[in-house]
């Protein structure tokens, strides 16, 4: 087998483990990555929410956020991993889609 | 260690935003230079790579979430200004698509994961390994602490970036108007977890690729054909 074929076999591998990335974290009982709490998060921890952070949090609209469907925060986890596989597939096409074309213009033949 | 809008004040962003243009500017012209055809695919598998690792949120129990950003490897296969590509590439995918880091803080954040850390790790692990054999143990052992020392300045980085603002921008009483921690508690918090825990899982990833290539495929860590 070629390289590419064992390492992109490897990509996949790692897209339908990704799950773990959610469901560990969760059995841990660990929180947000740090500095990266939402606006009630942060009024939780420090009583406030600096006017800033209320202003410029919710400025982009993420179509699939934090990987998951919008109005899937409530499912059960198997949902929510789910998502976060579609989301490794999604977001790895696109990446790869993107490398390609800027291949296209900077490598020459 | 995806700043998310609105941690940042305007001046940061700014700055980050100019900064990183000449970097991304040098990056394209020297990959057009360097970067030959058959070395694409594997530069579009480095930034999968690093895409879908950055999804593995490893948890302190009880307390926060850090990942591996799978930066350093890309940089010893393809040299760190095509890896400072595909980590962009990875991280604006991230930030439009799944709100994961800000479209504000993409400079910095690009500035933090896409440009030290490869750099640092790249340089890193071409002084240790010198002279090395392909086949070399101390290969292993200068990927795992590239990847170490990279991913860590780069959590240092952020952490003084997540520090500064409440020194820049704040009311008159005082309270932030950004991230409201400062440089003490960002630091240690940034720095800590990344020296405890985080940074040990990016040293891992980046000597296993290495560990496994020197197998499959000697070629790739030899390091002659990277993008300098």
């Amino acid at each position: 087998m070629k390289l590419i074929t064992k390492l992109w076999i490897g990509i996949a591998a790692l897209v339908i483990l990704s799950p773990l990335g959610l469901i560990l974290p969760g059995y841990f009982k660990a929180g947000s990555a740090w500095g990266e709490w939402g606006a009630d998060e942060i009024q939780k921890l420090t009583g406030y929410v600096p006017g800033g952070l209320a202003k410029f949090a919710s400025l982009w609209n993420a179509p699939l956020p934090d990987y998951a469907f919008r109005g899937w925060e409530e499912k059960g986890l198997g949902h929510l991993s789910l998502a976060y596989i579609v989301s490794a597939a999604a977001g790895i096409l696109i990446v790869v889609i993107i490398m390609l074309l800027l291949a296209r213009i900077l490598v020459k033949k | 260690m995806h700043i998310p809008d609105g941690y940042l004040g305007p001046a940061t962003c700014g700055i980050f935003y100019v900064i990183m243009l000449p970097i991304w500017t040098a990056a394209s012209r020297i990959v057009k230079r360097t970067l030959k055809a058959r070395q694409v695919p594997v530069l579009a598998i480095g930034a999968a790579f690093s895409f879908v690792i950055m999804m593995f949120n490893v948890p302190i129990p009880g307390g926060t979430t850090g990942h591996a950003v799978g930066g350093v490897i890309v940089a010893i296969l393809l040299g760190p200004w095509a890896a400072c590509i595909a980590i962009t590439v990875a991280l604006v995918v991230q930030a439009l698509l799944f709100g994961d880091g800000g479209i504000t803080a993409l400079g910095a954040n690009c500035f933090n994961m896409a440009f030290v850390l490869p750099f640092v790790g790249y340089y890193l692990y071409k002084a240790i390994s010198y002279n090395a054999p392909v086949d070399s143990k101390r290969r292993v052992i200068a990927a795992g602490a590239a990847g170490y020392i990279g991913i860590n300045m780069a959590a240092l980085l952020t952490g003084i970036e997540f520090g500064l603002q409440p020194l820049l921008h704040h009311t008159a009483s005082g309270q932030a108007l950004y991230c409201p921690y400062g440089l003490k508690v960002a630091v240690l918090t940034m720095a800590g977890e990344h020296l405890l825990i985080f940074g040990w899982v990016e040293a891992i990833v980046t000597a296993l690729v290495v560990k496994y290539l020197q197998k499959q495929s000697p070629g790739l860590i030899g390091g002659r054909e990277v993008a300098q």
